[in-house]
């Protein structure tokens, strides 16, 4: 079968960072990513099924991988070779469509699960990431042992899929599993100001949300689904972004070096030199980097929580505010079980199918590219915010002559 | 013996027509046979013996006691004086409130009065610089006064320094200056630069706090202030006028001094600014190509500090003293003997070019908010009768309108322009939804009071200003003004007056009626 490729080069990974500052397109022709011919691993065990994707979307980490600029933290958690692709929508063999929620638990490892009920994604020891029966690797997408979605075939575990309603299109499911991390990124937000004495009886809180991508945008929907009342201040760079964020919920959008003056005029609040004497409730980095992070310490009030969503790698941040003000970092990597704003549990994936109906996701779906113009994809991919778009994605479903 | 205002009807031999461009301008081309410009009387001579003058005025005050009769030992008097937003440009030195304000003290001092209070009236204004400061009081006024506190810069936010001197029928509440409010005599020293200012509104506004103002920095009262020229159809006014009622009733004994400028507003070498086009000599021309290819290659900011540090020769035509709205009657006639100019009918299309600086800028930033509130809230106000531009017409004006503000002085300036403009342009509905918000927002009330910083509702202030305007017009075009900054403030951006023109054609059909005014200097159209 066809796919996309990556091996370890830990020269091929520091020439890739080098030619990411010029051109994402040219980091993946010089990167280890490979259109190659391969056959699918050995089934990894009982549950497991096959699955043929139809459309398999390009996530900022899957940039990163190529652009060089993945943690080393991750030398540990992967499998080398793999076929990246995460979020993915699919066929099972009995025809069955369906999305992937790709994080590897207990139950597709065969490791006890923390709880019978137990998401993928849930748990606190994380030993079961990288032991056998499996390679390690922390999701589809970056273990050698079952495969990728930038690919026509992969393994997946029956504890993985979900099933789509027959209404929802291709073009909304690949949106999902974006959607979910945005979700939980939200309800991270969300329970920190519940969880804080000094914040909880706000009626109407202020969360902030930098960065307006795919995942922003998944977090905006999340907010404004899961807390109605609250005023989500966003920091968007581009006017396409500042246009979606608007119309999924945000009450304010203003460009980011405006955001500060958005939050405070909001909150009512001082401006301290380049602090905010308060700030907001809760605040989302959907950005992930030193400035990002920077900016967001400095919006956020004492005592309150920051959560990143976006991948911050490596950052250099004057950490004295966040210990003067007692802030929280949270990392907001996944989905899993949440604990909804009413104590009702729910499975973050359920609750992404469910609001990629109810904001039609397929929106957010920009382009589409086939997976051996994979150099123009990720160039697109890279540049998506600039150009005016969101989420680009590999389309992997037959074509009229392949079908025939 | 200078001339009386002129309209000049533009014909095919007509140079073409200055328009001020912020800090820069331009020569525009008017169509024939349809057009007009308006230009302003020529400077009123000045008074020869400045001094003597004011001393007059002071020892013969309309229906007022002499001065020295009203001043004892053991008195509590205070000085209240106009700020920094009057004159425009800042007059060369002596500043005429210095000249004042120097003759009353030298009074109080042989009547053997010892407590003194100088107060700047700046209502909701910013605080003003210790340079500014020193250029409208001198040196020997501030070194005396200043350093022990006895100079200082009234507080709208200060509750235990406001006294509440009751209210109108009307409801409107009287809360003003406290130290004003318990002194035996206050005496106010104003510069009448345009008839809206003066008389009861100098201190019912400049010395009153947000809960005083509030009752007619609205809306609805300068929808029906038309204009604020023309104090008997101004709401604005007689609002004030009702609050003067009140303060004559329960405040102070107050001692009225106004007095009057010329309109001699640019010196050497801007002298060709104030000078009509068809009399330009060649130094003239020169100095005006020179100066705008020049200006066209400064970065604004340098233009900005350029412009600012103009120092206007314009000087006092009169000065009168006592009862309110006695010397108020005579000031509003001595502000019309300098600035009507009589005008036959209304026009299609009023043009005005906008320049640097207006009572809200200066040594600062014409923010977009700016811009609109001098071109109507200021010059479309500049009417007696009617207005110059008919109902429905278009108002075409010439500035870059930069996203740019000045964070120190219009810090609410930069919030309002994102929040409240990018939700509605109306000024009833902002008045219902944010004014509150701005005007109670601890921050901007801290910077008011501790730095020189605007009042956080003051651009709604500006806003209200132009309210009458907006109703009125059919259309307002700005000529190379910032696009977005355009947009935001809801007006039509257009790259030159011609294509303006073009778009103006939608509501005014393709032959309308041009008048252009010619301002600065300042005039009072009197609309026949």
């Amino acid at each position: 079968m066809r796919a996309l490729r990556i091996d370890r080069s830990v020269s091929r990974f520091a020439i890739s960072r080098i030619a990411a500052s010029v051109s994402t397109a040219r980091a993946a022709k010089i990167s280890s990513l490979e259109h190659v011919t391969i056959d699918l691993p050995e089934c990894p065990g009982d549950g497991w099924m096959t699955l043929h994707p139809l459309l398999t979307g390009i996530c900022g980490s899957d940039l990163a991988l190529v652009e060089g600029h993945a943690s080393p933290y991750f030398e540990d958690w992967v499998s080398f070779p793999f076929v990246p692709g995460h979020e993915i929508v699919g066929l099972l063999e009995d025809g069955t469509r369906v999305v992937v929620e790709p994080v590897l638990g207990h139950a597709a490892r065969g490791h006890k699960p923390p709880r019978p009920d137990a998401a993928p994604a849930d748990g606190d020891d994380y030993a079961h990431l990288a032991l056998p029966p499996l390679k390690p690797g922390i999701q589809t997408g970056f273990c050698c042992s079952t495969g990728g979605g930038w690919s026509e075939q992969l393994w997946v575990h029956e504890s993985q899929v979900h099933r789509i309603p027959d209404s929802m299109s291709d073009e909304a499911a690949v949106l999902i599993e974006p959607l979910a991390g945005g979700i939980h990124a939200a309800l991270m937000a969300i329970r920190s100001i519940a969880q804080n004495e000094h914040a909880a009886q706000t009626t109407e809180p202020v969360i902030v949300v930098l960065g307006a991508g795919t995942m922003g945008l998944a977090a905006i929907a999340g907010l404004r689904k899961f807390a109605p009342s609250a005023k989500i201040i966003v920091g968007a760079r581009y006017p396409v972004q500042h246009r979606f964020a608007s119309t999924l919920g945000a009450t304010e959008v203003v460009s980011p070096d405006d955001l500060a003056r958005a939050v405070r005029r909001h909150t009512g609040c001082h401006m301290v030199g380049d602090y905010l004497s308060s700030g907001a409730h809760a605040t989302i980095d959907a950005v992930g980097n030193s400035a990002s992070v920077d900016q967001c310490i400095r919006l956020t009030r004492p005592r309150s929580t920051v959560v990143l969503m976006g991948m911050p790698a490596n950052v250099s941040v004057d950490m004295t505010g966040l210990w003067h003000r007692e802030t929280k970092l949270a990392g907001s990597y996944t989905y899993g079980t949440e604990i909804l704003p009413g104590g009702r549990s729910a499975r973050t994936f359920d609750l992404a199918i469910e609001l990629a109906t109810e904001i039609g996701a397929e929106r957010l779906l920009s382009a589409t590219y086939r997976l051996h113009e994979y150099a123009d994809a990720l160039a697109h991919a890279g540049a998506s915010g600039a150009r005016g778009d969101f989420k680009i994605a590999f389309d992997l479903r037959p074509t009229i002559k392949e079908s025939h | 013996m200078p001339r009386p205002g002129f309209v000049q009807e533009v014909d095919r031999s007509t140079p073409p027509q200055l328009f001020w461009r912020g800090e820069n301008f331009s020569l525009e081309k008017l169509p024939a046979d349809r057009s007009r410009v308006i230009y302003a009387p020529e400077p009123h001579d000045p008074i020869k013996d400045i001094d003597g003058a004011i001393r007059h005025a002071l020892l013969n005050p309309i229906d007022s006691d002499p001065l020295p009769e009203l001043l004892f030992p053991g008195m509590k008097l205070t000085i209240a004086f106009d700020d920094v937003s009057l004159p425009l440009p800042k007059m060369t030195r002596p500043d005429i409130r210095q000249r004042v304000i120097e003759a009353v003290l030298d009074l109080a001092a042989d009547a053997g009065v010892d407590d003194v209070h100088i107060i700047a009236a700046l209502a909701l204004h910013r605080r003003m610089t210790e340079d500014e400061l020193r250029h409208a009081l001198g040196d020997r006024v501030y070194d005396a006064f200043a350093p022990r506190g006895t100079l200082y810069q009234h507080d709208a936010e200060d509750p235990d320094n406001l006294a509440f001197l009751g209210a109108t029928p009307e409801g409107e509440e009287v809360e003003i200056n406290k130290r004003a409010a318990e002194s035996d005599l206050l005496i106010y020293v104003n510069i009448n630069l345009v008839a809206m200012d003066g008389g009861w509104k100098s201190t019912a506004t400049g010395l009153a706090s947000y809960r005083s103002l509030r009752h007619h920095h609205n809306p609805q009262t300068l929808l029906h202030s038309n204009s604020l020229m023309d104090q008997h159809r101004s709401e604005l006014h007689k609002s004030n006028w009702r609050m003067g009622k009140i303060m004559r009733d329960n405040g102070p004994k107050i001692f009225q001094i106004e007095t009057t400028l010329n309109n001699d507003s640019f010196p050497d070498p801007f002298g060709f600014l104030g000078k009509r086009e068809w009399e330009w000599n060649a130094r003239d021309r020169a100095t005006f190509v020179a100066s705008s290819k020049a200006l066209n290659r400064t970065p604004s900011s340098i233009a900005r500090k350029i412009f600012h540090s103009i120092e206007a020769p314009h000087q006092m035509t009169s000065i009168q003293a006592g009862e309110v709205e006695a010397v108020h009657k005579i000031t509003t006639e001595n502000v019309y003997k300098q600035q009507i100019v009589e005008v036959q009918g209304q026009t299609d299309i009023l043009t005005m070019g906008i320049p640097y600086i207006c009572p809200y800028n200066v040594n600062s930033i014409m923010n977009p908010i700016l811009v609109m509130c001098t071109a109507l809230g200021y010059f479309f106000n500049m009417y007696r009768g009617k207005p110059l531009v008919r109902e429905g017409g278009v108002i075409i004006m010439t500035h870059p309108t930069p996203w740019e503000f000045n964070s120190v002085h219009h810090p609410s300036y930069i919030d309002f322009f994102e929040q409240v403009l990018s939700e509605t342009t109306d000024g009833v509905r902002m008045h219902k939804e944010y004014e509150k918000k701005f005007a109670e927002d601890d921050w901007y009330r801290h910077l008011y009071r501790t730095g020189n910083a605007y009042h956080g509702v003051h651009p709604f202030y500006m806003w209200y200003w132009g309210t009458h305007a907006m109703h009125h017009c059919g259309r307002i075009i700005i000529v190379g003004g910032d696009v977005r900054a355009v947009r935001r403030l809801g007006f039509t951006p257009a790259s030159t007056l011609n294509d303006a023109l073009e778009i103006a054609s939608d509501v005014v059909g393709r032959t309308p009626t041009i008048t252009h005014m010619r301002v600065p200097p300042l005039m009072i159209a009197d609309v026949k």
